[in-house]
């Protein structure tokens, strides 16, 4: 029978060791270069508590306890260079030697541990704490490792702005803040009606009445104690849309007519703030990610609104209550994954979603860069005066 | 036969299909096919002089037909064409 020191030094045996002044001139090159493909994942195999003290920069946290478990969705690539630390070397040998097990090519272990690298004085970085209640909340979220502590963080100190509380507005809303975005602000002039409660799931009964804003404060307030929401009681005009766009990180258009869709993209493009868009008609829903200058905006998609016999509205020609749903939450996840820097966003995209035939197609947009007016090359948009978009719209009807 | 995927906003105008089969090798033979089998599309795509409304998208199967040759852009027997304007509902 082997005791625990010789199955440790049998593992030791097994595995390329570094030490930590190697794995610092690692990490420098990768920082140095900007490649983050030749850049080797810092894997830390401790316990919580010890990662929460402080960790490498960077550094991937998988506890050894749960290695087999959850290794493969935090390095998806077997083929990919790991180095592996613990607070000596021992558990992380144990844990590189089980990887090797997994069919891992590249694994190695820094000597010494995270206890020499802190000695030696190298940087570390100490994660901001959640409390125990978010822990608990958000857990699902931690067990993610897309999302895991690093992304939670993210989204707590998150700013979105929501623009209209209504079908689109209403799910988004819901989940943002279920999912911990610190921030949400919600932009609607409008009170609640009975005839939203068909799909504006963020309202109720009790409420008709009340601005929208508040009513949805109320819900959001309700679910999640750590959101913060700024209500904007009006409408977006000329005026505030820029002071609106600038405190913000994302903004979810969610909007329900054609002249605050433009101005937004324009204010929006001028300050460089992606739009998460998604539009509704019946049974049909529109959806894509306008990144200002890495992809088209709203002006390249559409640069001329229709005229008002192509360009009807739910009022006027009704929508399946589910369908706000489905495309407000689809507009959620997409706000999320650009919050934690994850996945691959819609950029250069629309996503169509038909709900009668269940069909989703998408199609491919690029930015106009020679003819748009307001992401195009050589538009100084900090030169341009607003347009009078209510006039734009009109003279297309 | 090419199949055309119809939008909301012009489904009344074609009996309230998603899509139809229309014979053509050109978009610009599909677009003119659909508006003489169903009129009332043919104003809404086309304008007076035949050329794309620029208020309409359309797509053979993925790619915008104006980053291809337009009404000209070539449409496969197997193809799929969208037409799509813009919608501003969120309500």
């Amino acid at each position: 029978m082997r005791t625990g020191q010789q199955l440790i030094k049998e593992a030791r045996s097994r595995v390329e060791e570094l030490d930590p002044a190697e794995v610092k001139d690692v990490l420098d090159h990768a920082s140095g270069n900007g490649s983050a493909e030749s850049a080797p994942v810092i894997l830390d195999v401790r316990e919580q508590q010890e990662y929460e003290q402080g960790h490498l920069p960077g550094a991937v946290h998988v506890p050894r306890g749960h290695l087999e478990t959850r290794i493969e969705n935090a390095v998806p690539d077997r083929s990919q260079r790991v180095i592996a630390y613990c607070s000596t070397q021992n558990r992380s040998a144990l844990a590189a030697q089980t990887m090797q097990e997994l069919g891992y090519e590249d694994v190695e272990v820094m000597t010494g541990g995270f206890t020499l690298w802190r000695d030696r004085g190298y940087p570390f970085e100490t994660p901001r704490k959640l409390t125990d209640e978010q822990k608990e909340r958000y857990s699902r979220h931690l067990l993610i490792p897309e999302v895991g502590i690093d992304g939670q963080q993210k989204l707590l100190d998150a700013k979105v702005l929501l623009v209209g509380a209504g079908g689109l507005g209403s799910p988004s809303a819901l989940y943002l803040a279920a999912a911990g975005v610190g921030t949400l602000g919600i932009v609607d002039d409008d009170v609640v009606d009975l005839t939203n409660l068909q799909r504006q799931v963020i309202h109720n009964s009790e409420r008709v009445g009340e601005p929208k804003v508040e009513s949805a404060r109320k819900t959001i307030e309700a679910l999640n104690p750590d959101v913060e929401v700024v209500a904007h009681q009006t409408r977006v005009n000329a005026d505030n849309v820029l002071d609106l766009v600038r405190g913000y990180d994302v903004i979810v258009d969610g909007a329900d007519n054609f002249p605050t869709r433009y101005l937004l993209n324009d204010a929006a493009v001028r300050e460089r703030k992606p739009v998460v868009h998604a539009s509704i008609l019946g049974f049909d829903g529109q959806l894509t990610v306008f990144v200002p200058y890495e992809g088209p905006c709203y002006r390249c998609l559409y640069p001329q609104p229709p005229p008002a016999d192509l360009a009807p509205s739910c009022g006027a020609n009704g929508v399946l209550g589910v369908l706000p749903g489905i495309m407000g939450l689809l507009q959620a996840n997409e706000t999320i994954k650009l919050i934690i820097g994850r996945g691959e966003p819609l950029v250069g995209r629309l996503l169509l979603f038909e709900a009668l035939s269940t069909q989703f197609t998408e199609l491919k947009v690029r930015r106009d860069a020679e003819g748009c007016p307001v992401c195009g090359d050589g538009v100084d948009l900090a030169e341009t005066e607003f347009e009078d978009y209510e006039a734009l719209c009109a003279a297309a009807g | 036969m090419p199949m055309v995927k119809i939008p909301p906003v012009l489904r009344p105008s074609v009996g309230g299909k998603n899509e139809v089969d229309i014979d053509g090798s050109t978009v610009g033979e599909v677009l003119n096919g659909l508006a003489e089998r169903y009129p009332d599309t043919g104003d809404q795509l086309l304008s007076s002089e035949g050329e794309l409304n620029r208020y309409v998208n359309v797509y053979v199967n993925d790619e915008d037909v104006r980053v291809q040759n337009g009404l000209e852009t070539e449409v496969g027997q197997t193809d799929t064409v969208v037409i799509l304007p813009a919608m501003a509902g969120g309500v």
